[in-house]
């Protein structure tokens, strides 16, 4: 069996007394691409979140290759109010900053592209080096280790041409149109040379036709950087035909998953995005 | 390309610093500085000025922290350098009231003293002056830095603000000689050759260029990247890799170390150093020089507070006197404090009509680079 | 015990004084998310106001008269200096705010020639009294009653008035009330002057104690309140009075104490502890970023 690149177990994630991720285990294996779907709403951005650690989890267990990467249980003032029924499950407490998740392999874009819009589209690329890069303030500043400068420019440069964005390379990131911030934002979490990427909603705002492109586009980084790729999206053309497994989340919780055929036809995933027949709001 | 263009670049800049620097020792030796005092007081006041502009520039206009404890980062370097540069001899006198000094050593005499010895002594007083000011970041940074903008000012305006008051207090006398001012270090007079070359303004902008300069190849580093990074998007920049606490203590460190250096030349040139005179007011000053010559912009940090400084100590003086013309007609509203008020309404309007500043957040080579490109396109398009 | 009175009634004094001027700033701060800079010079204007208005007209004119200044130089600096950059980054805006701030000391110098001016003696105000063994002003003791009614009258503004209604929508949520019809700029310009009114009120009562106004008289009772009003909770107007009484009666010890010189530096050691452990302050509400 492939091991699981990503596991989520028992996830919530409560703020006081709202429950955004109500008990969430999934998992991702390599070389998948899983999408999380669900109507507004549903928890997913949060579910995001808890993964690359902007938030951290009320209760759960998150862990990337078997190493736990995110693990908490109720403590202070949520034990308390806390609604969930795992709490005595986990007992220890780990957390990473985002950056540091980064570092271990994980990549993500955002819901609405958030972009260095005063820097030019090779910084944006190349500020993803800086991270590994072997120095310090001292020996950057005064350009001793000139190499490993270059090495990033390189690679950066390197990373611009695959992606088709070279001849944009000095232009600045917020004068770029729509379509292409989206490609520089998928182009820069690339650059952090991931082994998972996170995509939140990257068709948003896109007409058929890019989304078609969008399709390929996401296949074909795929193969070529052996990437896992785990996606929120809302375009079910998008969805049904690249993804290999589904999660659909509904109120924070977990109603279905499994293939898009499957979930295609699953009655309560009808009902939660059309609405039950006799729902009064609706 | 780009690279050899960028080497080309830093040469040109270091060949323009090298005239600079000559022509400083030209005039200074030229004209009289007796007679033109206001002239040379603006160009050494404007070079320290320029390295502090500069220094909360890194914070303020490329890490996109507001921080406004500036003065009192210069505070601790001008202390610094003046206690450790005192003459010996000449310690019981400056803290006559605390009957002696607690610490009884000079930089300048441990080197051996002449020449040699105040230059090395002197360097080494301002380098450990920035080493202390941003030792006592590093340790504000802890807390403060998790602030959020508005109240990360506040809170380094009141950090600067206790430090002053922590120097002048009593207690501490022996060492700070409380609320007295501190005399008799070197200043950048002592560095005239008497008889000979007058390098005192040569002096200051030496020392400055130098430390613009570094500050200068920082933001070109890999570092500068990330700190503007965390400038335009502080989740974004996360995502990326980039470990906010580490890189905001870094930049608030970095800066404060050059506030700190910036404050002991401030005590050389102003040949003395007390806590009373790095107020707030004083960080509003730098901070408007940073706005006057653009957010993000050092070398407008620097035109501008030569600028500023000209206007305000210079240029505008006649603005404080009364005049009365010869058909006994006295000018309106010319008397003493107009100059400042005058000055200020200055300042609202580019603050409010000209946002940028002198500047931007481009660099002076930029404009070059700029006015070329635009050829090129415009060749293009003909063509 | 003399001792001990008297410095609780110089604290609870200032307390009342340094509220008025709080008030000023949370209310900007709630709708604007700005600190007003200027907030302080304006209190140390509303003075010099009354220094020149006194020596010209009757009381019963002046003081009236000072208050109708203040409240449109408060207007005034919002109009000129802070609704141009509306649309602007918060760091412009705390920008503008300092340059007025700048402006309005350095007028102030212009003015007066650098010179301290006298405040003028109010009836009843300046008049002495014993309480207690203490010798002090009436102005100590009205103070706190006369802030008390003040902060009352307000809260019934804000809670029962279309006004009221309309502040407090702004200051939850900007765009939102803006799409639903309310006038942002008049409630903006209305807060300016609720806010700079009460400071000309709190320039009476605080400069009554002191013999004399300088150009530099309002920065630090401006800090001073600021502080206060964050560490009520910005935004809170019963936060602010509780934070002034707070620092006013903390000044007011340690200025008796052989600390004196640290009285400022403990308001700021102050804020500094509330910003970091709970930078909501006593009352103040939290709020989250969306990632």
């Amino acid at each position: 069996m492939a091991e699981n690149i990503l596991r989520l177990e028992d996830i919530t994630m409560q703020f006081g007394g709202v429950v955004a991720v109500n008990d969430l285990s999934l998992h991702v294996d390599e070389g998948e691409i899983v999408a999380l779907i669900g109507p507004n709403g549903a928890g997913k951005t949060t579910a995001f979140n808890c993964v690359t650690g902007v938030y951290e989890p009320t209760n759960g267990r998150v862990s990337l290759l078997g190493d736990v990467i995110v693990e908490n249980h109720p403590q202070g003032k949520m034990k308390g109010q806390y609604l969930g029924e795992n709490a005595g499950k986990y007992t220890q407490v780990v957390r990473h900053t985002p950056d540091q998740i980064t570092q271990r392999g994980v990549a993500r874009t955002f819901q609405n592209i958030r972009l260095f819009g005063a820097l030019t589209v090779f910084e944006n690329v190349l500020i993803a080096k800086h991270m590994r890069a072997k120095q310090n303030f001292l020996s950057a500043a005064f350009r001793l280790n000139a190499k490993e400068e270059k090495r990033m420019r390189d690679e950066a440069m390197a990373l611009l041409k695959e992606q088709d964005l070279a001849q944009y390379k000095d232009e600045v990131a917020a004068s770029l149109p729509y379509g292409l911030q989206r490609r520089l934002e998928i182009a820069r979490a690339l650059a952090t040379n991931p082994k998972l990427l996170l995509l939140d909603e990257p068709a948003a705002g896109m007409n058929p036709q890019e989304t078609q492109e969008l399709t390929d586009f996401i296949r074909k980084i795929r193969g070529e950087y052996g990437l896992t790729i785990f996606m929120i999206e809302h375009h079910m053309d998008l969805v049904m035909q690249i993804s290999d497994r589904i999660y659909v989340l509904d109120f924070g919780k977990l109603i279905a998953q499994g293939s898009p055929a499957q979930v295609q036809n699953d009655q309560r995933v009808i009902e939660a995005y059309l609405g039950v027949a006799d729902d009064a709001e609706n | 390309m780009n690279e050899k263009k960028s080497k080309k670049g830093a040469f040109i800049a270091l060949v323009c610093v090298a005239v600079l620097l000559a022509l400083t020792i030209v005039l200074e030796n030229t004209l009289d500085p007796t007679k033109n005092i206001m002239l040379f007081t603006v160009l050494k006041k404007g070079a320290v000025y320029a390295l502090v502009a500069s220094s909360m520039n890194l914070l303020n206009g490329f890490t996109g922290l507001f921080s406004l404890g500036q003065a009192g980062f210069m505070l601790l370097g001008a202390y610094t350098y003046a206690i450790l540069t005192i003459p010996t001899d000449t310690r019981s006198a400056v803290y006559y009231l605390y009957g002696g000094c607690a610490i009884n050593f000079s930089l300048p005499e441990l080197f051996g003293g002449g020449a040699a010895g105040l230059i090395l002594g002197v360097l080494i007083a301002l380098i450990l002056a920035g080493c202390v000011a941003a030792a006592v970041a590093w340790l504000i940074g802890l807390p403060v830095l998790r602030l959020k903008s508005d109240y990360l000012a506040i809170a380094t305006l009141g950090f600067a603000e206790i430090i002053r008051a922590v120097f002048q207090w009593d207690k501490l006398g022996p060492v700070t000689n409380g609320a007295n001012a501190l005399k008799g270090f070197p200043t950048f007079s002592s560095f005239n050759i008497k008889g000979g070359l007058r390098l005192s303004t040569f002096v200051a902008f030496l020392l400055a260029a130098v430390c613009i300069g570094v500050i200068l190849l920082l933001i070109n580093s890999s570092y500068g990247r990330a700190f503007k990074a965390i400038r335009e998007d502080e989740v974004a920049a996360e995502a990326m890799g980039i470990n906010l606490s580490r890189h905001k203590r870094l930049s608030f460190c970095i800066s404060s170390f050059f506030a700190g250096v910036g404050g002991g030349m401030f005590a050389m040139f102003a040949t003395q150093a007390q806590a009373k005179t790095f107020t707030t007011a004083m960080t509003y000053e730098i901070l408007l020089i940073v706005v006057i010559g653009g957010i993000g912009s050092i070398s407008g940090s620097c035109i501008a507070s030569f600028l500023y400084l000209a206007c305000s100590e210079w240029w505008l003086r006649f603005l404080d006197t009364e005049v009365v013309l010869k058909s006994g007609f006295k000018v309106p509203l010319l008397r003493n404090g107009f100059r400042m008020v005058v000055f200020s309404i200055i300042i609202m309007v580019v603050v409010l009509f000209f946002r940028k500043g002198i500047m931007g957040d481009k660099e002076l080579p930029d404009l070059f680079r700029a006015r070329k490109n635009a050829k090129v396109k415009g060749g293009e398009g003909n063509g | 015990m003399q001792y001990a009175l008297s410095i609780f009634l110089s604290g609870i004094s200032l307390g009342g004084q340094y509220a008025l001027i709080a008030i000023g700033y949370t209310l900007v701060y709630g709708i604007l998310r700005l600190i007003n800079f200027a907030h302080g010079d304006v209190f140390m204007v509303a003075g010099l106001f009354m220094v020149y208005l006194s020596s010209w007209f009757p009381l019963w004119v002046a003081l009236p008269l000072m208050l109708v200044l203040t409240v449109l130089l408060g207007f005034a600096i919002e109009r000129a200096a802070y609704k141009p950059l509306r649309s602007a980054p918060r760091m412009s805006v705390m920008i503008s705010a300092i340059g007025v701030s700048y402006l309005l000391q350095n007028l102030a110098t212009y003015v007066t020639g650098g010179l301290p001016k006298s405040y003028p003696n109010l009836p009843l105000l300046s008049d002495s009294l014993v309480i207690g063994g203490v010798s002090t002003k009436w102005v100590t003791v009205i103070t706190p009653f006369l802030v008390v009614a003040l902060v009352f009258a307000l809260t019934q503004l804000i809670n029962h008035t279309k006004v009221g209604m309309a502040m407090r929508a702004v200051a939850k949520d900007f765009e939102t009330s803006q799409l639903m019809g309310i006038k942002i700029n008049s409630v903006i310009s209305m807060t300016f002057i609720i806010g700079s009114a009460l400071a000309g009120i709190g320039s009476m009562l605080y400069f009554t104690n002191y013999p004399s106004i300088v150009p530099l008289s309002g920065a630090l009772p401006g800090l001073r309140a600021f502080v206060a009003a964050v560490f009520g909770g910005i935004g809170s107007i019963p936060g602010a009075v509780v934070g002034a009484f707070i620092i006013g009666m903390s000044e007011s010890v340690i200025k008796g104490s052989p600390f004196s010189i640290f009285s400022d530096a403990f308001t700021f050691a102050l804020l500094i502890v509330i910003l970091v452990v709970k930078p909501t302050g006593l009352f103040g509400e939290k709020v989250t970023d969306k990632v």
